[in-house]
């Protein structure tokens, strides 16, 4: 209670060109952790490209230039001694589209541990458990505890959507980022992926970007609106939503209502 | 109400008249296939026995079998794919899975789709200069199986680029996101997901590998090779060998007062073989395929 809370993902002057189109302009962010923060704005924004800053996926494309600074946990995660491997592990994401991997929800599960340890690292029963703590955790383990060796691809979009959530957990990531994670879903799915995000949060620092003003409004402690590639607000979601600072803000969620 | 005018007539005319006249266009395709293979068989039905395919040419080839031609053939497709589909593949990998778009890797593409489209008789040259001179290999199955390599190697990397494409994109992001590295993204999900297309690919080139006459006629085949009836390991990779294309060559032209039959027997084992291995790619494609579901 007495102590502020302490930002996890921080970014200074961040600006991301596609080759020579600005995507971001000048982003200051102070993330907090173990909250969860929407991520809203009109599409082509620049949420996605954001999202994707926080592990470095954008650079992927050899095209893609970064200035600034972005800290996660207080480490910039451009300096050079930061390895991309260990920096995804700790920041996992979840996709618009489930995809889960074509192997069975076991292996799913175990994927990020196998990767990341040499082989013989874990017993079997180390294996079995992590794979019963995750599968817990997002509320999998009473439908599928039975059915571990299904191959993933068959299960019903929802649960696939909760199993890539599961994947990420055994690596204990600090940031989980969500990029439109329920886009795909129905009304039943989409509730209960938000009831995991409330389950999750505390444990994990969430951002998630939603084009759904509704889902901000219930789902999230925090909210940022982007514009242009731009930050314009970001703020405690009930107030950003009922007192908005920025008139383009207000006329953003009031054009959504209207 | 709802009467056919005469518009509409005229238009339905000239859609029948199209879609027979497509129709008797792909049929046209198929009555030349069953002609050459109905032909084949009835001119060769007086030798076609399994004493025909172990047995050797005899009375200098116009009388006896092809075992010599068989089990050349068989060297020469086998050793120049396990040549070329290792490269083949690995070249692929890279090129699908590692390549950046950048000038070099661009050349190395543009050199990969050339190679496919120069003729077998420049292969042929070449592997004569490369190999049996440059490279000391002499007239020699090694260096045939390296012209005929060469020759199918950028159809296996066009293939297996094609087969690693077809792995979806978000299969590799997911394992990018847990923090795989590519070379792990690619042993555990893109190549068991694209294995049998690699494979297909592979199989299918046997057949052009057998096919092909002029490449190692240049580089290491005979006219005639004494060896055992019914012999496997009838060759050394440093002996010149028979091989089916060129023996059909051969005795089709060359030689005077061979039975007729025989020809036409030998092509009829030459396109059973081929036809054979086609059609097990095909089933261990089909099998493969009813195994993966996304
Ligand atoms: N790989 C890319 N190459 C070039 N330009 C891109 C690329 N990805 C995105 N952009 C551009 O960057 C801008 C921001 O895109 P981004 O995907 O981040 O928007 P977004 O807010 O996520 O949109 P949406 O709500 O539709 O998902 C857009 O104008 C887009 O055209
Ligand atoms: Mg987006």
């Amino acid at each position: 209670m007495s102590e502020p809370p302490q930002p996890c993902i921080t970014t200074r002057g961040l600006n991301l060109w596609y080759a020579d189109f600005q995507a971001l302009f000048d982003v200051n962010l102070d993330i907090t952790r173990g909250l969860i923060t929407s991520l809203i704005g009109p599409s082509g924004c620049g949420k996605t490209t954001l999202l994707r800053c926080f592990n470095r996926v954008n650079e992927r494309y050899g095209y893609v230039t970064t200035t600034g600074e972005i800290r996660i946990l207080g480490k910039n995660i451009y300096d050079p001694d930061v390895a991309l491997v260990e920096l995804r592990k700790s920041v996992g994401m979840v996709f618009q589209r489930p995809n889960p991997l074509p192997i069975s929800v076991y292996e799913n599960v175990v994927f990020g541990l196998r990767i990341h340890h040499p082989p013989g690292t874990f017993t079997r029963a180390e294996l079995d458990e992590a794979v019963e703590k995750a599968l817990i955790e997002v509320g999998l383990w009473k439908d599928l505890r039975d059915r571990l060796d299904r191959k993933a691809t068959s299960l019903q979009l929802e649960q696939q959507q909760k199993l890539c959530i599961a994947r990420l957990l055994p690596l204990k990531p600090d940031v989980i980022l969500m990029d439109e994670p329920c886009s795909a879903l129905d009304v039943e799915g989409t509730r209960a992926i938000e009831e995991l995000m409330f389950a999750l949060k505390g444990h994990y620092t969430i951002l998630v970007v939603t084009h759904n003003m509704a889902q901000a409004r219930r789902a999230s402690d925090e909210c940022i609106f982007m514009l242009l590639g731009k930050l314009i607000e970001h703020s405690r979601t009930e107030d950003l939503f009922l007192n908005p600072k920025n008139p383009k803000t207000a006329e953003y969620i009031e054009g959504r209502y209207g | 109400m709802f009467a056919e005018t005469p518009f509409v007539r005229s238009k339905r005319r000239s859609e029948a008249f199209a879609k027979w006249l497509f129709f008797a266009m792909s049929a046209a395709m198929v009555l030349p296939l069953l002609l050459i293979v109905g032909y084949l068989f009835v001119k060769a039905a007086p030798s076609l026995n399994i004493n025909f395919l172990l047995d050797v040419p005899r009375r200098g080839m116009t009388q006896g079998g092809i075992w010599p031609a068989f089990v050349g053939t068989v060297y020469l497709v086998f050793i120049s794919l396990a040549i070329s589909a290792p490269v083949g593949i690995l070249a692929a990998v890279y090129l699908n899975e590692y390549a950046r778009d950048n000038w070099l890797n661009r050349m190395i593409n543009l050199a990969v789709i050339n190679l496919a489209g120069v003729p077998s008789i420049v292969h042929a040259l070449f592997g004569l200069g490369a190999f049996v001179y440059a490279a000391r290999l002499g007239y020699s199955i090694l260096s045939a199986s390296l012209t005929l390599a060469i020759m199918t190697l950028p159809v296996i990397i066009a293939s297996t680029r094609e087969a690693l494409a077809s792995v979806p994109m978000s299969f590799r992001e997911a394992c990018w996101n847990v923090g795989a590295t590519r070379w792990q993204t690619i042993r555990a999900v893109v190549l068991p997901n694209s294995i049998s297309g690699i494979l297909t690919g592979v199989i299918l080139q046997v057949s052009r590998a057998a096919g092909e006459t002029a490449p190692i006629m240049f580089t290491g085949a005979v006219f005639f090779k004494a060896v055992q009836k019914g012999e496997v390991f009838a060759y050394h990779l440093n002996e010149q060998c028979m091989a089916l294309s060129m023996h059909l060559y051969t005795i089709s032209t060359q030689v005077p007062g061979v039975k007729e039959s025989i020809p036409f027997a030998t092509a009829v084992v030459l396109l059973a073989s081929v036809l054979l291995v086609n059609a097990a790619a095909i089933t261990l494609r089909a099998l493969m395929r009813s195994r993966k579901k996304w």
